[in-house]
């Protein structure tokens, strides 16, 4: 694949003013997009995953700011932007979000084919006839049946797997390079799940995007992804290729999240489990974030945070680990038999 | 296994309606199966197929329509006996999906973890109902001293873990968990799943665990019932489940789980379950034994068909 880089984020910190005290959420992320991928961003809840990707469109909270690094779009630096005006220029137009509830991504007291319309008008100057055909050619691209029809119903009128084919044509609705999928799956059954994975997989050969899933759901990174990030405490800790970050993790975390997956779990045998809760982001974290609850984690870990080493041109991770110093520590039996059969072929 | 031990539960017949404008809803039509004593045994279907109202009907929460629920041999739906009524309130206790809904947000978790006990009057004096409140707070791995907080003051997987301290102190024998940790993260549900494989251990518990997501079911489960449309399709051994999937609707539900694996992701073919794929105009399905304790929803010539693709 073609390696160019679409949108880059460069040390990125957002933090937080809650109740008078400062909560840093990104503590320093860095992030290489590039075209025609799709990227899979995976964290716990709190890691902040979330809050990474509403910071390239422009929708953190009132009380969040952008307060240092950069987030790098078509020659602009986006963490600059303050107006919404500004943001109007991108979101929607040139990088597009799906939520994770199409209940209440959706108006529900407009109809459908108008909530799309909206958009159309809105970024493509397009109206009148021509924006209702536009309309209901993106119903008919996203898999709905009888498009006409359906345009005239309102949300609750549809099935939650229908509302998230509204919610993703309404997304698709300019043209968008980017797509940000935040949880699209997560509030829907594992059938409709799959139909909506290959939705937006079809979809995105259709039109050449860009597509950044942010989930905590490791089978459906597996499914979609061909990069992975791991994030934890506001930090990417590692990133590679699906199968690097699969088959060859090298972060403590991405250890104990992968074993402690019940598909990798040996019947009748306690499931690997992570003690403890993420660090509190209200506190400055020091040394390696997840330190506290590797029961392997080294001495350094406690004292200084690890850069992010180089394991091949497209896998990193930071890790003490990775040190030529460190001791040479082997992964979790889970993650060892994983590796064993991506060596032998992958079968 | 060849002596296999008896049945704690036994399921016949069971049909919930629901009133509906103009009629009736039909949630659960005509579901059979038992669970035996001290195993996990898995209901697995979409939202909207009856597993929830099924275990909800067992909890006698929801009115069984006809049919029958059998507690060691007993009926316990319909008209029983007062003495009977406060045995299965004891021994049959639920564990709920969401743990921020499930609690009560102005009850100190003292209240909460007490209340059946308060409601049965087991226990002689305060002294002895704070005793069982902490040790049912140190079975499920919290401090004693977390009983006289409230639920906001903890997070998911602590609040599950008082969900199901609640439910022990009752000393149940049955426990029907109603997909307890979906509304967790990752590294919180293998801690869950772990306390609750412990409890089975220690307390010799059966668990009747409701769940969408076939691959957690298929880590703890003995044996799976895999439930549409209000009607079981398919019941076997997990394992058996897994290798042999005869009924279409199962087939269609296993392909769709992710496998976080990439490789065998991207070769994935994904199967999809359509209805008119039976014909049943003329044959109509029955619930058929097809191998030992492989029971699939069937008729004639699918049942022969199915017995025929286990042979090979």
């Amino acid at each position: 694949m073609k390696e160019e880089t679409i949108l880059s984020v460069r040390d990125l910190v957002v933090k937080f003013e809650l109740r008078g005290r400062s909560l840093t959420a990104i503590r320093g992320a860095s992030l290489d997009l590039h075209e025609g991928e799709t990227l899979a961003i995976v964290g716990e809840s709190g890691s902040g995953k979330s809050v990474f990707t509403k910071t390239f469109i422009g929708m953190l909270d009132q009380n969040g700011r952008v307060q240092s690094g950069s987030i790098d779009f078509e020659g602009v630096d986006l963490a600059r932007y303050s107006t919404e005006e500004e943001w109007l220029r991108i979101r929607g137009k040139k990088i597009s979000m799906v939520f994770q509830d199409p209940m209440t991504a959706l108006n529900p007291l407009r109809r459908v084919g108008m909530q799309i319309q909206e958009v159309i008008e809105m970024h493509q100057g397009m109206s009148g006839k021509q924006a209702e055909h536009a309309v209901v050619d993106m119903l008919d691209r996203v898999g709905i049946p009888d498009p006409a029809m359906r345009a005239r119903q309102y949300p609750h009128e549809f099935s939650g797997g229908m509302r998230q084919r509204v919610v993703i044509a309404i997304a698709m609705a300019c043209k968008p390079r980017i797509l940000i999928c935040d949880e699209p799956t997560t509030a829907l059954d594992v059938t409709i799940q799959a139909q909506i994975l290959q939705l937006i997989k079809s979809l995105q050969n259709d039109f050449g995007f860009t597509t950044v899933y942010i989930t905590h759901d490791l089978g459906v990174v597996a499914n979609v992804a061909d990069r992975v990030a791991v994030m934890y405490a506001g930090q990417i800790v590692e990133s590679g290729s699906a199968e690097e970050v699969f088959y060859d993790p090298r972060h403590p975390y991405t250890w104990a999240l992968l074993s402690s997956l019940p598909q990798l779990g040996v019947k009748g045998k306690p499931l690997f489990s992570i003690s403890g809760t993420p660090p509190n982001l209200f506190n400055e974290v020091k040394g390696d974030a997840f330190a506290p609850r590797n029961p392997r984690a080294l001495k350094i870990d406690f004292e200084l945070q690890p850069p992010m080493f180089q394991v091949s041109p497209t896998h990193s991770a930071a890790t003490w680990l990775l040190d030529p110093r460190a001791p040479a520590l082997e992964p979790p039996a889970a993650i060892q038999s994983m590796r064993a059969k991506y060596a032998g072929g992958g079968k | 296994m060849s002596d296999k031990p008896a049945e704690l539960l036994e399921v016949r017949n069971l049909r919930v309606d629901f009133p509906v404008k103009g009629g009736l809803f039909t949630a659960v039509k005509g579901v059979n199966f038992f669970i035996r004593k001290g195993e996990t045994f898995g209901l697995v279907g979409e939202s909207g197929s009856g597993k929830t109202t099924i275990g909800r009907a067992i909890v006698r929460i929801a009115h069984a329509s006809s049919g029958e629920i059998l507690f060691k041999g007993r009926r316990i739906n319909g008209r029983i006996t007062k003495e009977l009524d406060s045995e299965v309130v004891q021994k049959i206790q639920m564990i709920f999906q969401d743990p921020m809904a499930s609690l009560n947000e102005r009850a100190k978790v003292d209240y909460i973890v007490s209340e059946g006990i308060i409601n049965l009057g087991n226990y002689k004096g305060e002294a002895e109902r704070l005793a069982l409140v902490q040790k049912a707070l140190l079975e499920v791995g919290l401090l004693p001293e977390f009983a006289s907080r409230f639920p906001h003051e903890f997070s998911g997987g602590q609040r599950q873990r008082i969900g199901i301290a609640r439910s022990l102190i009752m000393e149940p024998e049955l426990v029907i968990c109603d997909e307890p940790i979906s509304a967790l993260d990752v590294s919180i549900r293998a801690q869950v799943l772990n306390l609750m494989s412990e409890l089975q251990r220690s307390k010799g518990l059966t668990y009747l665990f409701i769940a969408h997501d076939l691959s957690v079911v298929r880590f703890i489960t003995d044996r799976i019932a895999v439930i549409n449309k209000g009607e079981l399709v398919e019941l076997a051994e997990t394992e058996e489940l897994f290798a042999h999937p005869l009924h279409p609707y199962t087939r269609a539900l296993l392909s769709a789980i992710p496998v976080p694996d990439p490789i065998q992701e991207r070769k994935k073919k994904l199967i999809i379950y359509d209805p008119a794929c039976h014909d049943y105009a003329k044959d109509k399905p029955a619930w058929t034994e097809i191998s030992d304790g492989h029971f699939v929803l069937a008729n004639g010539a699918e049942a022969a068909e199915y017995r025929r693709v286990l042979a090979r």
